[in-house]
């Protein structure tokens, strides 16, 4: 017997490393455990899951412990003659109730955790959340911001195929180029939805998953407690850069957040005087294929790739029927409107980037067409001229 | 033997209506679709072996976790089990063989054409499916590359060839069991086979109209799954699992089957509470329906379907449970040995526990918010999957191999393969408990350093795992060819069944030309 003792008191010292190496994870940052979060909810998360793994887990153990009790105990050279029995009606009932009652124990807290993380009404402030190939954009309903956020780790430090990758920072594939702002202390409602496939926007600190779904918008909601920095992914399968689309949002204290937000406001009223400005004057060959350049980089070379051959389902672009048969007007109206898999940039792009964009490529990669694009004609056609 | 001759050769394989050979072509078929599809694992542990893109573009990442997926659920598992159920199932209920047995051969030789189609997609430009095995629309219709088309009809073939085997199945033991056999005596294969098939016959079709919906979404302007044409996109993930959920149990009921074998066989005991066996397999089965969307949580439901999907969900370990505990019950006071089979059972029995254990956590909606689409869900189907549907099957070769071949196996190299293989497949799936939880999102081909340590050891596990199964085909080969000796009628000291007791190693060409009296 002492055998058995020794093999089962390791059992008990391997599952209760197993949980403590769970409790014990660092809470803020745990790289083995959920985290709890920064709000109510994701705290009531945290404890529901922490109840579940101690109780399943006991279950589990129990279910081992008979096994190699079974397997040390019964083998054919301690119990040569095997016991004939094939049901006992007690004990069938015994293990069909106790899993009910445990079952039926942990609903219970499940229930109402999932009434309230569904219940998004009476909301302070509402932040519209749009996925799109590959980056994020966020539309404050109250106070009219709007950008764009995307990755900002540089290329440099994830393409490794040539192994001369640059050195990696904290934050690697977690960084982003512009952070969603929000006050703490308010229930923020979001609405979440996407323009093309369906993306999944997951901030692990506050317990909000919700998928974007193209044609339809979902709600859900955070209240933080706490300042600080937070960072989430996109969780749904949304295409080749899936895995690069992350999610920063920064809690500031209120009179911080109306900070920021004046600060946003004057900067696009900057940013509007500065593109109606570009948008007047007449750009020689070389601002527009210098600036196009930038912007195709920035843009368009996640999938039409910047030597503009193209990838899989993207098109190439170099030589391409749009881009140097076609009038510069069709083209430029395809770039504004998008097409099937290919995104809209009349709203994202200002008039003076679509013009460049679009000069560039028509004179890129030996499109020699010689055609350039004013930002002026760019407004005309947005205007359906 | 009479009229035991039969074409040799090529021709032999390809016009055979016996049942053994076809069981044998499925279970090579599936060998091979299980080596295909583990080159693929190979090829995204390659890749997540650390943070930064070494070897794929994120496509083609995209094109492997899809094609790894879709080649291990319909080429490796499914076939698997129709193969051992063509095997075993005419032996088990005292058959002469199948009840359709041209049907059954145009079932199997469907399979190579529509894995055919698909694999060919991998060589078309535009690349092949990389939309994930659950082809999620818009990602799938307006966005897949064109090889997609080729994706739909594949699924189609394998859909008619599952349905048929199905059928073939179902008409074999209804008509064809020994006089005498009635359903409650029937060996537990054979009623996890006879539920399996019903499901089968009963989603499949969903599969197919699913895909036939994505063909003309994509080619004929409707717009089921496109918001812009007054379509969901949400709907095809009803659609989806509502075939996808009762294949999870199309992957494992057979070897639950399996297992009610082989821990009684070692055991030297019958099983513990077979009609408690049989009625929890039905409610598994029927409970398979009803709770699809448990898969879909983050899709916005009304708070009253995740209500239910929630509470539905966790009923069905009530009957796993019972399952499990009845085979831990079989053990007590038997009298065991631990041969290769029995130890892959016990495996089973072990592992697959751990995977429950974390589908009574992925079921809890709340919570399921934070583990839905990580790493989590990763090592959660894995574990059922892996040691659940693969080792159930690698137990039942072992089992039966003596019995299909005459000859027995080494059991040297056939417990090496076992340790080899357990100690693989935690070192592969355990460590993804832990980055899932820690924030690590499902498909991605690369990922921050804190994932870094996880990552390797689950790279690393998953080479050894392969190379493992190289190991299980050297096994195969020398026993085919000899192995260790001729084995007994009886193979096994406490075997029981018809195909042991009454049919001598190997088993004859036709099982049994005169039904045995089953008391
Ligand atoms: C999310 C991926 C994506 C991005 C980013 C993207 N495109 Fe596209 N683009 C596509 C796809 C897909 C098509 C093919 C659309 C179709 O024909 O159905 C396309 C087509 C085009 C075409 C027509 C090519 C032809 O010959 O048919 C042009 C021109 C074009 N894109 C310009 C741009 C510009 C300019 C940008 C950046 C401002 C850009 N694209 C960014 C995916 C993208
Ligand atoms: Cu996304």
């Amino acid at each position: 017997m002492s055998l058995l003792k020794k093999v089962m008191s390791g059992l008990v010292l391997f599952v209760s490393m197993i949980m403590g190496s769970l409790w014990a994870a660092e809470p803020e940052y745990s790289t083995l455990n959920l985290r709890p979060g920064v709000t109510d909810n994701s705290q009531l998360v945290y404890d529901l899951h922490m109840e579940v793994v101690v109780i399943m887990f006991a279950v589990a153990a129990l279910v081992f412990a008979a096994i190699l009790f079974a397997v040390i105990r019964f083998r054919k050279s301690k119990n040569p003659n095997p016991a004939k029995f094939s049901h006992s009606t007690t004990l069938e009932i015994i293990w069909t109730v106790v899993p009910m009652l445990i079952l039926i124990y942990l609903t219970k807290p499940a229930i109402s955790l999932l009434l309230d993380m569904e219940d998004t009404s009476k909301a302070d402030m509402t932040v519209q959340v749009t996925g799109i190939q590959w980056k994020w954009k966020y539309k404050y309903l109250d106070s009219d911001i709007e950008f764009i956020s995307s990755l900002s780790t540089p290329a440099e430090q994830y393409n490794d195929y040539e192994r001369n990758a640059a050195e990696k920072g904290e934050n690697y594939l977690l960084e982003v180029d512009n952070e969603v702002v929000l006050p703490i202390g308010k229930k923020i409602r979001f609405l979440i939805t996407a323009d093309d496939v369906i993306h999944s926007w997951w901030v692990p600190d506050f317990a909000v998953k919700m998928d974007a779904i193209p044609g339809f918008v979902n709600e859900t909601w955070a209240k933080i407690n706490e300042p600080g920095i937070y960072r989430g992914v996109c969780a749904e399968l949304c295409g080749r850069l899936h895995g690069f689309m992350p999610i920063v949002v920064r809690a500031v204290p209120q009179a911080e957040y109306d900070q920021w937000v004046e600060k946003k406001l004057a900067e696009k009223a900057e940013a509007e005087r500065l593109a109606a400005e570009a948008a007047a004057r007449s750009w020689s060959m070389e601002d527009l294929m210098a600036q196009g350049k930038e912007v195709y980089e920035a843009k368009c070379a996640v999938c039409h790739q910047s030597n503009g051959e193209g990838l899989g389902t993207f098109p190439a672009l170099k030589g391409s029927k749009v881009a140097t048969v076609d009038s510069a007007d069709d083209h430029a109206r395809l770039v504004i409107l998008g097409l099937n898999a290919m995104p809209k940039f009349g709203e994202e792009l200002s008039d003076a980037d679509l013009a460049a964009v679009v000069t560039y490529e028509r004179n890129a990669w030996g499109n020699d067409t010689g055609d350039t694009v004013q930002p002026g004609r760019i407004a005309e056609l947005k205007a359906g001229k | 033997m009479a009229h035991d001759h039969h074409p040799t050769g090529l021709s032999r394989w390809l016009f055979t209506t016996n049942h053994k050979d076809i069981g044998t072509m499925y279970l090579w078929f599936s060998f091979i679709m299980f080596l295909i599809g583990g080159l693929m694992a190979l090829g995204i542990r390659l890749e997540l072996f650390q943070p930064g893109l070494q070897f794929w573009d994120p496509n083609f990442f995209n094109t492997l976790t899809t094609m790894h997926g879709l080649i291990m659920v319909f080429g490796a598992v499914m076939p698997a089990f129709v193969g051992l159920a063509n095997w075993l199932i005419p032996m088990q209920i005292g058959a002469p063989d199948m009840a359709l047995p041209r049907m059954n051969n145009w079932s199997f030789w469907i399979l190579p054409f529509a894995f055919g189609l698909l694999l060919s997609s991998l060589f078309m430009e535009g690349g092949a499916p990389n939309f994930g095995w659950t082809f999620y629309a818009p990602l799938s219709t307006k966005f897949g590359p064109p090889s997609t088309d080729f994706f739909i009809f594949g699924v189609h073939l394998m859909g008619i060839s599952s349905i048929m085997g199905a059928i073939n199945v179902i008409v074999t033991v209804f008509n064809m069991r020994a006089p005498g056999m009635t359903l409650m005596k029937m060996p537990m294969f054979v009623w996890t086979w006879v539920i399996t098939a019903f499901l089968l016959i009963m989603v499949m079709p969903v599969l197919a109209g699913a895909v036939t919906m994505m063909l003309t979404d994509r080619h004929f302007g409707t717009s089921f799954f496109d918001a812009a044409g007054g379509g969901d996109p949400v709907m095809f993930q009803h659609i989806f699992w509502f075939f996808g959920h009762p294949e999870v149990y199309i992957m494992i009921l057979p070897a639950f089957g399996i297992a009610s074998h082989i821990i009684p066989a070692f055991s030297r005991k019958p099983l513990f509470g077979y009609s408690s066996m049989v009625y929890a397999t039905a409610s598994i089965a029927f409970l398979s329906f009803i709770v699809w969307a448990h898969h879909m949580f983050t899709v916005g439901m009304p708070v009253a379907g995740e209500l239910y999907f929630m509470i539905a969900t966790m009923i069905i370990a009530v009957p796993t449970g019972v399952k499990i505990f009845n085979w831990v019950a079989t053990m007590w006071r038997g009298s065991l040995t631990f041969e290769t089979p029995m130890l892959f059972a016990l495996a089973f029995v072990v592992l697959f526990t751990l995977g429950g254990v974390s589908g009574v956590m992925l079921a809890m909606t709340p919570v399921d918010k934070q583990y839905h689409d990580t790493y989590f869900v990763v090592a959660h189907f894995h574990y059922v999957l892996f040691p659940g549907a693969i080792f159930g099957t690698i137990a039942a070769v072992y089992y039966w191999l003596p019995k299909w071949t005459g000859n027995m196996y080494s059991e040297f190299w056939g417990k090496i393969h076992f340790w080899f293989s357990i100690i693989a497949v935690n070192l592969t799936f355990f460590p993804m408990h832990f980055s899932g939880l820690a924030g690590m999102q499902r498909r991605v081909p690369d990922y921050n350093m804190m994932f870094e340590g996880f990552n390797q050891m689950s790279s690393i596990g998953a080479f050894m795992l392969g190379f493992g199964q190289i190991i299980f085909l050297g096994v195969l080969i020398h026993c085919i060819k000899g192995g260790k000796g001729k084995a007994t009628d009886k193979v096994w000291e406490g075997a029981e069944g018809l195909e042991f007791t009454h049919l001598p190693s190997p088993a004859p060409y036709h099982s049994f030309e005169q039904s045995p009296e089953v008391k």
